[in-house]
């Protein structure tokens, strides 16, 4: 008899997952660290949808995740570029720091 | 217990493992390579799931392009090893608080008002993974081929926005 891992189980992860994204971006100071939980919770986002995928056996949450993650690629190109700036101006990328729109 | 409920529990318990240790690492470089093993292991709940061609992109993309990126930039700026900046003291117990809320949220969402209990087929090991990606990649140029070229342009804006960002003006200093 094949065992079935339940949809539960799957969505139970991505929740956690997604909740210690959210929770870096709360607790870390380090624009990169929370660039990367940013990727965690899309990570768990894409999870929740492959799972779904599977158990109503259809493949429009596979090619969303395939959308979600060109996407993302995008989004890491021009927030690592704007961290760079951030960097070149202020000689460093503390969060704290990023207090003024202007130049 | 069978084979894919221990694989299970295993690849839950690195993938909530390397979550934390992203957390909680001081050095930059470290909480990448955490999250590198997150990627992994997520690629592989891709594969039991039934899902080849989405665990390679997972690995390529993520694994490899994402996470070469933010090494590159990581080095590049030495962010490695900043300096501690005073943090608010009541931040890290709100913060805490605030994820926990989402979690039971998200939790009583699930297996309160949702009540999904529906069970998940082994992939069948009679189904031909290279009819499954045929499928997929007919999909893909078929029924979704606006939103894929879509996406091409979008990379486009993207790198063509990357390059002006980062260009030095003429006479800026470093």
């Amino acid at each position: 008899m094949p065992h079935t891992i339940p949809l539960s189980w799957y969505l139970g992860i991505s929740a956690v997952l997604f909740a210690m994204g959210a929770l870096g971006v709360l607790i870390r100071r380090n624009p990169l660290i929370i660039f990367m939980s940013i990727e965690l919770m899309l990570n768990a986002a894409n999870l929740a949808f492959v799972a779904f995928a599977r158990s109503f056996d259809v493949l429009t949450g596979q090619i969303f995740v395939f959308f979600v993650m060109t996407v993302s690629a995008a989004e890491v190109a021009v927030g690592l570029a704007l961290i760079i700036i951030i960097f070149r101006n202020k000689h460093s990328i503390d969060v704290d720091l990023m207090n003024s729109l202007k130049g | 217990m069978n084979l894919t409920l221990i694989l299970f529990i295993v690849l839950a318990a690195v993938a909530i493992a390397s979550a934390v240790g992203l957390l909680i690492s001081r050095n930059t470089v470290y909480a990448a390579l955490f999250l590198v093993l997150n990627f992994a292991t997520v690629a592989v709940f891709y594969l039991i799931l039934g899902a080849p061609f989405i665990a390679l992109a997972q690995v390529t993309i993520y694994a490899g392009a994402i996470m070469v990126l933010f090494l590159f930039v990581i080095m590049l700026l030495g962010a490695d090893r900043l300096p501690r900046s005073q943090a608010l003291p009541w931040q890290r117990p709100m913060a805490i608080v605030l994820a926990a809320v989402l979690l039971v949220e998200a939790g009583f969402l699930l297996f309160q008002r949702l009540q999904i209990t529906a069970g998940l087929a082994n992939p069948d090991p009679s189904v031909n993974t290279t009819q499954a990606l045929k499928t997929l990649g007919l999909a893909l140029f078929n029924q979704y081929l606006l939103p894929f070229e879509v996406t091409s342009v979008l990379l486009l804006v993207a790198m063509v926005g990357v390059i002006v960002l980062t260009k030095k003006e003429k006479g800026e200093p470093g």
